[in-house]
């Protein structure tokens, strides 16, 4: 499934980076420790987090992730923003909280675990 | 004048903060930390400084300095230390912290937050969240004690949930931090192999004490000309002859087996 394909499904608005958005996604992580998803996440996945410091898209970029999906109606910093444009990272925004969001995802079809 | 050898603990909190021990009054701290053979304190309840006035009291004419200060929790959950000369000035960002601070604590579930003068008589209990995060970024908590002339050290990196390192991955570059500071778990030898990108930084070692037998249980040795916040950043820089002394070199120096 790609990263466009996700978005129209669960609802999520596209934050930054909207042309990267037909990436596929492999797999799906929730953390809000960075560095738990240093430690666990792997390339491919949707990362579901409350952060939003601009940490997250050095975090994403690191470890390949396809996306970062802010929970809650949380909206980034701006430099957030623009790092994640700069960096070419998907930063997508859902109103649910992380795990209302992880459920849908879930029932797409979307694993942690492969 | 020489600089000379002081025995710091940055990191004490006292029965303000819910977590802590109600023993923590402001006399039994400056005692517990006079027969640990300690120079300075630093005073660091979670987001606010009300009981740091009674323990600046308390040390007064004794040969114990105490410096006032917080322990910030940022919105990502980061705690980072606050270190100022004056209660006023921990007194100014303590109204930057509480404008910026949600909630109301609940002392079955947190703790008492308990405010005492000198003496250790209850003067009246906090009513906020003080186990809580703030909604400033840890760039602005950073940025406000810096703008007031504060030390802001980042608290017990080596510690996953509230350490810098753990909530956000790494210490973000741009961060204008003075120190990173470890807990008693990890030795500054240790931190050094643990952390090689952060050889750059200074690191100091304190208790984080919540109860009176903690407090001094790890200390960092700084040669300083007088304990002052401006002396320990050139410590911290190591600049002008001060400088943070090794953990065993500080305890010889000192006499003493720490």
């Amino acid at each position: 499934m790609t990263i466009r394909e996700i978005a129209d499904n669960a609802k999520l608005e596209i934050l930054a980076c909207p042309e990267a958005v037909d990436k596929e996604v492999t797999g799906g992580y929730a953390s809000d420790l960075l560095s738990d998803v240093i430690a666990n996440s792997k390339a491919g996945y949707l990362w579901v987090t409350m952060q939003t410091h601009r940490n997250i898209v050095a975090v994403a970029t690191l470890k390949e992730l396809a996306a970062i999906v802010l929970v809650n109606g949380r909206t980034p910093e701006p430099e957030t923003l623009e790092k994640a444009q700069e960096e070419k990272v998907v930063l997508l925004g859902s109103r649910l909280p992380a795990f209302e969001l992880a459920g849908r995802l879930y029932q797409m079809g979307i694993r942690g675990i492969q | 004048m020489t600089p000379r050898v002081f025995k710091a603990d940055l990191h004490i909190h006292t029965c303000l903060s819910p977590c802590a021990e109600l023993s923590m009054g402001p006399k039994a701290i400056v005692e517990k930390a006079l027969q640990h053979g300690l120079d300075v304190i630093g005073i660091s309840d979670h987001n606010s400084s009300e009981n740091a006035p009674a323990v600046v009291n308390a040390a007064r004419n004794r040969n114990l300095t105490v410096l006032p200060g917080m322990e910030v929790t940022s919105k990502e959950e980061v705690h980072i230390l606050a270190v100022f000369d004056s209660v006023e000035k921990a007194l100014q960002l303590q109204e930057i912290v509480y404008e910026h601070l949600p909630g109301e604590n609940n002392t079955e579930a947190f703790g008492l937050q308990v405010i005492v003068n000198e003496d250790h008589d209850v003067l009246g209990f906090n009513k906020r969240l003080l186990a809580g995060a703030t909604e400033l970024s840890v760039e602005q908590v950073v940025d406000s004690i810096s703008a007031l002339g504060g030390l802001a050290i980042a608290a017990h990196v080596d510690r996953e949930t509230f350490g810098i390192i753990g909530q956000l991955g790494f210490v973000p570059e741009e961060l204008h931090l003075d120190a990173l500071e470890l807990s008693a778990n990890t030795s500054p030898e240790e931190a050094r192999r643990r952390f090689p990108e952060y050889a750059a930084y200074a690191f100091v070692r304190s208790s984080d004490a919540h109860s009176a037998a903690e407090i001094g249980k790890v200390r960092t040795s700084l040669l300083l000309c007088e304990p002052s916040t401006r002396e320990i950043k050139k410590a911290l820089r190591g600049e002008e002859g001060r400088r943070v002394l090794p953990e065993d070199a500080g305890a010889r120096a000192a006499g003493g087996t720490s």
